[in-house]
């Protein structure tokens, strides 16, 4: 058998398939997007973005309820709004087999908290598994559903970002041939009103005690015996960095993490002389383990963060190695909208308001950075509408326009709802939906707004100005971001008026067209060196520290946002290339 | 860890420096290595800092490194390359596109513009590599990520054939010809020392 490289997620997705799943459904979220984005590219089994994880987990109940396996997935605040059917389901356990894989992100490379799912696991009393490897992330989904059927239980798959964004070799496997389960209707075990839900809590205690005892049989967790002057219990990444950095120490490795096997815990214990617990993030297994008595070495390891192999290493004395001296006073490099980002000329216009703004969550966010600095608040997905809502129930803006900025994807995924409550309960206020048409900071998904499947196939888009009259805006109005003055002109007529309005921004994504128009360039003669275009934050002009800006025609897309800013006309269309490196 | 070697491509958002990892890990996979390459997807790939990693060997544990440990650092951007320099081994190798991308706010004028880059890391040892005026050479602007896979294979120990082998079944077939050349290109100039800055 061949070895091939695969990141954590296509592992997942393959080992999903191998399992006979037929449905695949999930919300796009860094680090787990790619999961289903592979999936779909196997035969025979169907995979769909849900509008957000809670309708996701939901419709994977379904599919297990008729039978079939099915996987879900999602990024760790994901389950944030998936818990609901979660915590649920756990009582009434499966149909056919029920795998929810949650990639966490510690070290926060794109999210905002760096959540610790393992809680979710014993909160909703759920078993949960925790690959190392791709190869185990592909082994393990394997088995997450056969442990979903065996034991009638949902089952949790944990990533974090350096499992799910790593690729690492994989022996695959083939296709089981497997039949649906059959489809047996028992309102006893799926219908969850307070008769049946109490018999099933009883159910789900004595689950748990026979997964207990699984767990401490179970190749899945596993003994490695080297050294016994310490041992290490640690599990997925933490894995890894520990044999790296304590090559010499013997491990419990533990690749399920609920419940946990306190007989194996304890054996091994008895074997070493020192125990020290490795673990990213919250202390889970810490906490366990001083539950079951064990003395531990005091590692002195973050909770914040992310760990490495050297991190551990020096926690046990090891020097680091001699290191080159770093280059200080380097310029931060945050990330940015793209040249031609439709989101632009809405902050442009936001900031010309002094505009109180309410931000969500995708790309528009870093509308957030300098120059623009035209959000001040972001939360979760959703929570600008709410949030909107909320602070003109205060008043506190005072004079200054009051808008939540929430983008297409987001908006289907959780900000109807916050929309329907201002209409419901007579709020004032303006809702910006930028609309460019995709899902983009995660990769450009699909999703109901565009009309564009996971499979790529064409679908109904939602028609956002029939949606918001539906729910009962006064006043919905739709604009051109890259005409600038015409969305100036509509936001300030909408903030301005009393009640409440929706303002959508629609424009495709600057990454999904590709632009013939020239890139333009600054006439040196005309320009007043105002800085209204440097304002516009483009990545493709610079301002010099004599002169006037320049602006990279490698990088211009020619979407003219800053030839409409320029009131001395001194930006103007150009074929010649203009070239940093030549002019510093 | 004396049996892994460690590659580190740094650069901007968008540079290319996923799909040169991907050739790296591929090439030590067809010659039989263990590899793990680690990639940074999301937020930051909006034109922000990008570290790929790649490790082979015998057995690779970790998909990620810390400083001092990366035996060679091939740097898309000249800033990047400084900002990642201490992930270098002393004794390892170092090879940087003499291109300078902006980051915002050098442009907008909030931070100055940090001089003296490329002379503290000629002191170093850097090779400098002018990718993008190679990969016009080479007949495809869009090339530069794979002369500077070129520049970084004269240091890594792969058969000159298993390297054009996986470039060629990576990039879109109509490319073939000029990612090669842009590959023969990459590792003649750094066989040749360095490049004019």
């Amino acid at each position: 058998m061949t070895r091939s490289l695969m990141s954590g997620n296509e592992a997942v997705a393959r080992g999903a398939w191998e399992a006979g799943v037929t449905v695949g459904v999930g919300y796009p979220g860094t680090p787990s997007t790619e999961v289903l984005e592979n999936l779909v590219s196997y035969e025979d089994v169907r995979c769909q973005w849900a509008p957000n994880e809670k309708v996701a987990a939901e419709v994977g109940v379904g599919v297990s309820y008729g039978g079939h396996r099915t996987l879900v997935t999602m990024k760790h605040v994901g389950v944030n709004v998936a818990a609901d059917p979660l915590f649920t389901l756990s009582y009434i356990g499966v149909g056919g087999g029920y795998v929810l894989l949650v990639a966490d992100d510690p070290g926060m490379h794109s999210s905002q908290n760096a959540q610790d799912s393992r809680n979710y696991a014993s909160f909703a009393k759920v078993p949960m598994l925790e690959p190392s490897s791709s190869q185990e992330a592909l082994e393990f989904t394997k088995i997450a559903f056969e442990i979903s059927e065996l034991y009638d239980t949902p089952v949790l798959v944990r990533s974090t970002t350096r499992i799910s964004h790593s690729k690492s070799l994989v022996e695959v496997g083939e296709r089981e041939a497997r039949e649906p389960l059959e489809f047996v209707q028992s309102p006893a075990k799926w219908v969850m009103m307070p008769g049946n839900a109490r018999a099933r809590r009883i159910e789900l205690a004595a689950r748990m005690k026979r997964l207990e005892a699984f767990a401490n049989e179970s190749p899945l967790n596993r003994i490695e015996m080297r050294d016994t002057e310490l041992g290490v219990i640690t599990s997925g990444i933490a894995y890894q960095y520990t044999r790296e950095g304590l090559p010499e120490a013997s491990v419990l490795k533990l690749g399920i993490v609920n419940p946990l096997p306190d007989d194996l815990i304890l054996e091994f214990v008895s074997k070493v002389k020192r125990v020290a617990v490795i673990e990213e993030l919250d202390p889970y297994l810490t906490s366990r383990l001083k539950v079951l008595g064990v003395e531990l070495v005091e590692t002195g390891l973050p909770v914040i963060g992310e760990l490495s192999p050297a991190a551990i290493a020096s926690a046990f004395g090891v020097q680091a190695p001699t290191l080159r001296e770093a280059i200080k006073d380097l310029p931060p490099r945050p990330p940015l909208l793209c040249p031609g980002c439709p989101h632009r000329g809405v902050y442009w216009a936001l900031g010309k308001l002094k505009a109180v703004v309410t931000g969500d969550i995708g790309c528009y966010t870093l509308g957030a950075l300098p120059p623009l600095s035209a959000m001040d608040t972001c939360v979760c997905m959703g929570a600008s509408v709410g949030m909107a809502h909320g602070l003109s129930l205060t008043g506190a803006a005072g004079k200054r326009p009051v808008v939540g900025v929430i983008g297409d994807s987001t908006f289907a995924h959780s900000g109807i709802t916050g929309v329907l409550d201002m209409v419901y309960n007579g709020a004032s206020g303006t809702i910006a939906i930028l609309d460019n048409r995709t899902t983009a900071m995660t990769g450009h998904q699909g999703n109901p707004v565009s009309g564009k499947t996971l499979a790529g196939e064409d679908a109904p888009a939602l028609d956002l100005e029939v949606l918001c009259k539906a729910l009962g805006v006064e006043s919905v109005r739709t604009v051109d971001p890259l005409d600038m003055a015409d969305t100036l002109a509509v936001l300030t007529e909408e903030t301005s008026r009393p009640g409440l309005s929706v303002v959508i921004a629609k424009a495709p994504c600057a990454l999904l067209i590709r632009s013939d128009a020239d890139p333009v360039a600054i006439d040196d003669e005309l320009c007043t060196k105002c800085g209204a275009c440097v304002r516009l934050g483009c990545p493709a002009i610079m301002k010099l520290p004599i002169g006037s800006p320049i602006i990279d025609a490698a990088i211009c897309v020619g979407c003219g946002q800053c030839v409409q800013v320029c009131k001395f006309d001194a930006i103007v269309s150009s074929g010649a290339a203009c070239d940093f490196g030549g002019v510093l | 860890m004396a049996d892994v070697t460690t590659v580190v491509l740094v650069g901007v958002g968008g540079q290319g420096t996923i799909l040169a990892g991907d050739v790296i890990a591929k090439v030590a996979v067809a010659e039989g290595h263990d590899v793990k390459l680690s990639e940074v997807h999301g937020m930051a790939q909006r034109g922000g800092s990008v570290d790929t990693i790649v490790r082979f060997g015998e057995c690779v544990f970790s998909p990620i490194i810390d400083p001092g440990v990366a035996d060679h650092l091939i740097a898309f951007e000249i800033t990047e390359a400084a900002r990642r320099l201490t992930y270098l081994a002393p004794d390892g190798r170092l090879v940087v596109n003499s291109r300078t991308i902006h980051p915002l706010p050098v442009l907008t004028g909030a931070v100055p513009a940090v001089a003296g880059v490329e002379a503290a890391l000629d002191y170093e040892g850097a090779v400098f590599i002018d990718a993008e005026a190679i990969a016009c050479e080479a007949g495809s602007p869009r090339s530069a990520n794979v002369v500077l896979l070129g520049a970084a294979s004269f240091g890594l120990p792969f058969a000159e054939e298993t390297w054009r082998e996986v470039i060629a079944s990576r990039v879109p077939p109509k490319t073939v010809e000029a990612n090669l050349r842009a590959f023969e290109l990459g590792r003649k100039a750094c066989a040749e020392g360095a490049c004019e800055l």
